[in-house]
């Protein structure tokens, strides 16, 4: 752990020696070489179909447990229903690519309108963001993962009761078009917006509510706006990773995402660490790769990470990350650096006009 | 025309009555003190004025206003911030996001400005960073801006919170036993720190305190209550000879 | 009419079920507010101890009575199922008393998954039945049928629940459970056992779960993934009565029996019947968060 330690700071020192132009280019070039990557290899036959797959899952679970860590880590609800947005973004595209496109005389184009699916899929799960949103105004904690909850199973009841797609036989016909190229496209987006999104008034205004919601009231915080916001961007994002995951599957029905689904998630999110992005991108690839490296247990795997979730709360309950961040992560302006250099700004124009009374002056 | 006029106010908490009539006309500028014995109801006019409960009875015009019904948000923009009796700091943020946090309800840009970092959103966070290091600096809280909040020391854990209330930009300045757990060399230093806050940014301020140095020291005009009721009300010469006050409240306290 | 009086019966049997379950979870909420998301997997767990324990003495003990293999597996499963329920509050639950709240009930979450797969991968996926206890003796009274199984179930639930009323309303044990619901940091000055008290209730709670299972396996298959939907509705039925309320988890059980029953009787098709219960308690949720006999609590600023 310590080696560990020692040669990370020695990474790290040495790309704080690069010159600050390469420096600020160095995180978007890794990320334009990772995209070609995830377009060549597959093509290239470097990764096989199977590899191929994980890679997918592991991206579809990173936008599921960032989206959720938004609710549960950032704002401190308890959502344990995150597989009904899912599922309605997973229906809606799939319905789209499979029946609208063909029938608006679209077909061929299908493998474009891709995104636009999605879109529509994130959008019509974000809009059902507001029947967790709404009643969170008047309830939070228990109560409100109860509605959470209710609002999962009343979704999958819902889809087992529609026979036109399928009912509990479960809708398919879907392309797979769900490739690495693009899920690694949507994983970028979706971190990139989240983390926006966290550090501006709104992302801070989310987690006042986590820290305390009266006070966070009392300091200006419309919280009703704020909680719908963050609802309706998470289920937005769930129901994206559901569009990606029927694409993927191609074949979805109402048991895919059902409560343990979301427990799934849940898992990830709590493993990462809460109110962290970073930890979000850990969690899921350590638990999908995870689950995967055990299917030589078969049933004994799903033991596994029920288990490893009540260890990890008792012995490690903020996660492998737990509120921190990976620097990368935190906008250029927000670190330490940055901050610093406005303080002196301010020092020195304090300096100039005439000196404070109060307040212990720091220098 | 006074800036805060309340008229009536009464509250009940189920067969409770936390505060009976309470009535108040505050000039713009002026600092008054409420004090009372433990339960007399001070900290629930103080949430009946910011909107935390909804009065029973009575009415409540801030600058023109009416605010009952009104939710706290909306009364912090219009002008009315507050600290609190017990230091209700956002714990885990740092100093700096504390007093960012303040400055919600003055954002301009709409979310997905921020989510894909519009110039109006670049430019705004700018400013609103600038800002709250400014009043940090003020606050000699410069130095910790990065800390936890949770990490400061309890004195600058008060400070804070007085720094996160003046963020919000008010007219009207709610303190909620400010000095509750200072020693004397803190308190001294905390009644300087009201005198200059109130100057540096012209403020109407109400002050709850048990500590009667501070009330005495600082106030214009204090109002007594005692279980709910209004029992004293004028210049702190004239409350510290009031027989009621002294029997009520001052009598076990050696002045 | 006929037809009503038999569905009614059926609602009680069904509801009665319910409500033993839906106990656990009350008793559990009101004296740690913890939603004990594993409560529903005890209650499988239960009735998997009831059939290996009660094919076993039946297949030793052929001579003895019915009744009396009945009691005696009852009493074995009641004490099997208590001690699974108190050593998982006291390795899983009990360290997370000081940490916060979604610790715990996302651990509940775990312990309660855990259960299922376990059960999955040790005994398998085939749904299972009882031994037959008694033999099912159907009578007809004008018109209405109904078999010893269904008073055995309706008349053991309704002594278990006045028994428990009792409990918690006139004994010390009841006293102190309330004491510690009310106030855990006072409870203990005043020489409330806590711990102990609150072994006490994950012991009393998982029994009756266990009642529930065995009478719940004398009806219905049983297989490791039950819990989920038989806990889930008892879970409702709680919220419905308001949790951490008993009385409140004795209603709500009563009214999801109905609901359940009554579902395709009005609607086209049982598959409707999660969507009723879920949108009830969903509405419900909205409008009255605290139950029907539950209190609200208040906030403190
Ligand atoms: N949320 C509440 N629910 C019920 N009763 C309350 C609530 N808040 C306050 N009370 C009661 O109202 C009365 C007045 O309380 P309040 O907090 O206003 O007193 P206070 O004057 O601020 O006292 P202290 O000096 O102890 O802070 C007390 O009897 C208190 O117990
Ligand atoms: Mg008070």
């Amino acid at each position: 752990m310590n080696a560990l330690r020692a040669f990370w700071n020695r990474v790290r020192l040495f790309y704080e020696s690069w010159p600050p132009l390469l420096r600020r280019l160095f995180v978007p070039a890794l990320l334009v070489l990772f995209f070609i990557l995830a377009l060549v290899l597959p093509q290239a036959g470097v990764l096989n179909l199977y590899q191929q797959q994980v890679l997918i899952y592991v991206g579809i679970n990173i936008i599921l447990a960032a989206s959720l860590n938004l609710v549960n880590g950032y704002m401190g609800e308890f959502s344990v229903g995150h597989a009904g947005f899912m599922a309605v973004g997973a229906y809606v595209a799939s319905i789209l690519t499979v029946w609208a496109f063909p029938r608006w005389g679209l077909g061929e184009y299908i493998p474009y309108l891709f995104p636009v699916a999605l879109l529509l899929g994130g959008a019509a799960a974000g809009l059902t963001g507001l029947v967790v949103a709404f009643p969170s105004f008047r309830t939070r904690g228990d109560y409100l993962a109860i509605v959470t909850l209710a609002w999962n199973m009343i979704v999958k009841s819902v889809l087992e009761n529609i026979d036109a797609i399928g009912g509990p036989r479960g809708f398919m016909g879907m392309q797979k078009l769900t490739t690495v190229a693009w899920v690694y496209v949507w994983v970028v987006v979706t971190i990139y917006l989240l983390r926006n999104l966290v550090y501006s008034n709104y992302g801070r205004g989310i987690l006042s509510i986590r820290e305390d919601e009266i006070a966070s009231s009392l300091v200006s915080v419309d919280t009703r706006k704020v909680k719908i916001t963050t609802f309706v961007v998470a289920s937005f994002f769930a129901g994206i990773a559901g569009g990606l995951f029927a694409h993927i599957i191609q074949f979805i029905n109402p048991r895919s995402f059902s409560i343990l689904k979301s427990t799934d998630v849940l898992v990830m999110v709590y493993l990462g660490g809460i109110g962290s992005l970073g930890g979000s991108i850990l969690g899921a690839t350590v638990y999908t790769v995870l689950l995967e490296l055990l299917r030589p247990l078969q049933v004994w795997r799903w033991v596994v990470g029920p288990l490893l979730l009540v260890l990890l709360m008792i012995f490690r309950p903020r996660g492998i990350m737990g509120m921190r961040e990976w620097r990368f992560l935190v906008p250029r302006e927000e670190r330490s650096q940055a901050i610093a250099s406005i303080k002196e700004h301010i020092r020195r124009k304090r300096e100039a006009a005439a000196p404070v009374p109060v307040g212990g002056s720091s220098d | 025309m006074p800036l805060l006029r309340i008229r009536g106010l009464t509250h009940f908490f189920g067969g409770l009555r936390a505060v009976h009539d309470f009535n108040l006309d505050q000039e713009p500028g002026e600092l008054i003190g409420i004090i009372g014995p433990n339960g007399a109801g001070k900290t629930t006019v103080f949430n009946l004025i910011t909107g935390v409960y909804r009065p029973t009875e009575g009415e409540i015009f801030f600058n023109g206003h009416n605010l009952v019904g009104k939710r706290p948000d909306q009364i912090v923009s219009l002008g009315i911030a507050r600290t609190f009796q017990t230091i209700r700091l956002f714990k885990n943020l740092s100093v700096l996001d504390n007093v960012r946090i303040a400055h919600f309800a003055r954002t301009r840009y709409e979310v997905p400005a921020a989510m894909f970092r519009m110039p109006n959103y670049l430019r705004e966070e700018a400013e609103v960073r600038e800002r709250a290091l400014e009043l940090l600096d003020l606050m000699g809280l410069a130095d910790q801006a990065e800390w936890v909040a949770s990490s400061l020391p309890y004195g600058l854990q008060r400070r804070l919170e007085i720094a996160r209330a003046l963020a919000c930009e008010p007219r009207l300045l709610l303190l909620d036993e400010p000095a509750a757990g200072m020693n004397p060399g803190e308190i001294a230093e905390l009644m300087e720190l009201i005198r200059w806050i109130r100057q540096q940014f012209d403020l109407t301020i109400i002050l709850i305190e048990h500590q009667m140095r501070v009330v005495m020291g600082i106030c214009e005009r204090i109002k007594v209550l005692d279980f709910g009721e209004t029992i004293a009300e004028g210049t702190p010469a004239e409350i510290q000879s009031n027989p009621r006050v002294i029997e009520a409240y001052l009598g076990e306290e050696a002045i | 009419m006929q037809g009503l009086i038999q569905q009614v019966l059926n609602a009680l049997q069904l509801g009665s079920v319910y409500a033993l379950i839906a106990l656990g979870y009350t008793m559990v909420y009101g004296i740690i507010t913890l939603i004990n998301f594993a409560h529903g997997d005890i209650f499988m767990v239960s009735t998997y101890v009831a059939f290996f324990v009660g094919t076993a003495v039946i297949s030793r003990a052929l001579h003895l009575p019915g009744i009396v293999v009945f009691i005696l597996t009852m009493l074995a499963t009641m004490f099997a199922t208590a001690l699974l329920a108190v050593l998982i509050e006291r390795f899983a639950y009990k360290p997370l008393r000081q940490a916060p709240r979604v610790s715990a009930v996302i651990t509940a979450l775990g312990v309660g998954l855990f259960l299922e797969n376990f059960t999955l991968a040790t005994i398998g996926p085939d749904p299972r039945f009882l031994p037959k206890f008694f033999p099912v003796v159907t009578f007809t009274w004008s018109g209405v049928a109904f078999s010893n199984i269904q008073i055995i179930i309706i008349a053991v639930s309704a002594v278990v629940m006045l028994l428990l009323d009792t409990i918690v309303r006139r004994t010390m044990v009841g006293m102190a459970m309330r004491a510690v619901s009310w106030d855990k940091f006072t409870a203990p000055l005043m020489g409330v056992p806590v711990d102990r008290i609150i072994s006490i209730t994950f012991a009393l709670g998982a029994s009756i779960a266990a009642i529930g299972g065995m009478l719940f396996g004398m009806v219905y298959t049983i297989d490791p993934y039950m819990g989920i939907r038989i806990g889930w509705w008892a879970f409702i039925s709680a919220v419905v009565g308001g949790i951490g309320n008993i009385r409140g988890a004795m209603l709500g059980g009563f009214i999801l029996g109905f609901v359940e029953i009554f579902t395709p009787v009005i609607l086209p098709a049982s598959t409707y019947r999660d969507f009723v219960a879920f949108s009830l308690l969903l509405v419900l949720l909205v409008f009255r968060p605290y139950g029907i006999l539950g209190r609200p609590v208040a906030q403190k600023v």
